[in-house]
């Protein structure tokens, strides 16, 4: 019988004797390198916080807009992380996370009621509707926090127009979409679903309300309400409904769903009021994310006075908040 | 059990646990991870840890007797005053991020918002207990006395909870699974009541002078 002799070590197995020597210390060493390894990491993504998990398209050709603000844009990370979209669960980082599967493609949106031409948009129709502009505003929650964010769309006007309203739209009624599968936080929210919005029809009709697509020359993230939003920038963050599948046009002022949940702290019009405080929070200052200090002093209709003022001429805006 | 729990050295490794949600809140501002709203994060992280700190004391009465563990006494003064050392670090943040050191704004979110009202009343109702935590003003307050002030401890876990349940929006969840364990422990306390209708042992508190009709805050 052939016993094979092979060594059992080669001699690069061998552990060198100065490290034998020295073995605690270089188990201090790697103790440190690994803690450094650690520290550093940490650094690194204070430095360049981790990538998007997100999908999105790059959107190109934007047209900018005489009602961008010149302030700074809020950072990219901010506006994608920390969301309200109760759908995906009522911690502010719940909808990055939950919102990831959200199957956005294909969509459509109906917009219906007291119309000449009802009809369904699918997304790529309601993309190429009209020229995209970016549109950087000034982004105003009701919980005293505020951001500025670069939109992607156009005015909510053009699409009102193509379906010809007829005079007994004097409201309009957004419905985002609701799928209890999709969405298996729902029962959490504590809020009817699925969520409903309204404006007036002037307040619809106004240039600054925008019609979202996109933000950051990008296609909307799921958790800031792909594909397709609201934007109106006087108006607490709430109005501005998500994941638009319905834009009905109806006669009488439509039920909201904040007002629903609590019609005594959210009104239908719910404009950016600093003198009106909501029962939880003063509402004469905020603050700008990622900031610390709620110093920012909050200004009437969120800074955008010159232009929607007028709307409301002769109403009192501390009953009608 | 019990030569641990007399140990000097468990007291010591219990204190340093309490100061880790400290740890962790400083090592996450150091790192950027205090959320994209770093005062409400503050705001939420040491509000929770104050009421889990004032669950957690008020868990040591019931576990004594339960468990049969009377040296577990030696823990609550530290627990307490780590639910009011807590509360303060959630005052101080409202203080400075919130409020930016505007008295007259706090006084005014005192006076209108119920949730502040309620949540500031409990937190007021704790310093005097905090004060009068140390073996020398149990001795000059009396047993008896001092018993009866530290049941105030009761109405600052009702109130952290109204607060914590008239602050959230809509998700009321959380705020109701903080109310189930008050709600557990304070019952605790009417049950133990009423169902031993003699006045239960002295307690082992490190008091040297006490009558024995006293009943402990529990």
């Amino acid at each position: 019988m052939l016993l094979k002799q092979s060594p059992e070590f080669k001699y690069s197995d061998i552990t060198p004797r100065d490290v034998y020597v020295n073995r605690r210390k270089f188990l201090y060493g790697m103790g440190l390198a690994g803690g450094l390894a650690l520290a550093g990491k940490a650094l690194l993504d204070v430095v360049n916080p981790s990538a998007r998990a997100y999908a999105s398209t790059k959107l190109g050709g934007l047209a900018s807009s005489p009602f961008s603000t010149t302030e700074k844009v809020s950072p990219e990370q901010v506006v994608t992380t920390y969301n309200n979209f109760y759908e995906f669960g009522t911690d502010k980082a719940d909808p990055a996370k939950n919102a990831q599967k959200f199957v956005t493609s294909p969509w459509t949106v109906s917009v219906e009621g007291e119309v000449g031409k009802p009809r369904k948009f699918s997304m790529e129709e309601i993309m190429k509707l009209a020229p995209l502009e970016e549109r950087i505003y000034r982004h105003r929650c009701v919980e005293a926090w505020s951001i500025v964010v670069p939109w992607v769309g156009y005015s909510f006007s053009t699409i009102a127009k193509l379906v010809e309203p007829n005079s007994n739209a004097r409201y309009v009624a957004f419905e985002s979409y609701f799928d209890k599968k999709q969405m298996p936080l729902w029962g959490r929210a504590g809020i009817d679903l699925p969520y409903v919005e309204g404006l007036r029809m002037d307040e619809a009709m106004h240039p600054l309300t925008l019609l979202g697509m996109g933000m950051y020359g990008e296609t909307l993230p799921n958790q800031d309400g792909a594909p397709v939003r609201m934007v109106i920038p006087w108006k607490y963050g709430f109005k501005s409904a998500k994941s638009l599948v319905k834009i009905k046009f109806v006669k009488d002022q439509p039920p909201t769903t904040w007002n629903i949940t609590n019609a005594h702290e959210y009104g239908f019009y719910s404009n950016v009021n600093p003198k009106v405080d909501h029962p939880r929070w003063s509402q004469a200052k905020e603050v700008r994310l990622p900031g610390f200090f709620k110093n920012t002093p909050t200004q009437m209709f969120n800074g955008y006075g010159d232009q929607v003022a007028s709307l409301y001429n002769g109403m009192d805006l501390k009953k009608n908040f | 059990m019990n030569s641990i729990l007399k140990s000097k050295w468990t007291k010591a490794v219990v204190f340093l646990i309490c100061l880790v949600p400290l740890g962790v809140l400083i090592w996450e501002a150091f790192t950027g991870n205090l959320s994209s709203n770093p005062t409400q994060f503050l705001e939420h992280a040491t509000g929770d840890w104050t009421l889990r700190f004032v669950a957690l004391t008020l868990c040591i009465s019931p576990l004594r007797k339960i468990l049969n563990q009377p040296q577990l006494i030696r823990f609550r003064k530290m627990l307490g005053l780590f639910a009011f050392f807590y509360g303060c670090c959630h005052f101080s943040v409202y203080l400075t991020f919130d409020q930016v050191f505007d008295l007259h704004g706090i006084w005014a979110d005192v006076m209108k918002r119920r949730y502040i009202t309620v949540g500031f009343s409990g937190f007021v109702l704790m310093i005097p207990l905090a004060v009068t935590s140390t073996a020398g003003m149990i001795r000059r307050l009396g047993n008896r006395r001092w018993t009866i002030l530290h049941r105030a401890i009761y109405i600052t876990a009702i109130a952290g909870v109204i607060h914590f349940y008239w602050l959230v929006k809509s998700d009321i969840h959380l705020p109701l699974e903080y109310a189930a364990v008050m709600a557990t422990l304070l019952g605790w306390r009417i049950y133990d009541h009423y169902t031993k209708a003699p006045k239960p042992a002295p307690s082992n508190r490190p008091v040297a002078k006490q009558s024995t009709t006293t009943v402990a805050p529990d």
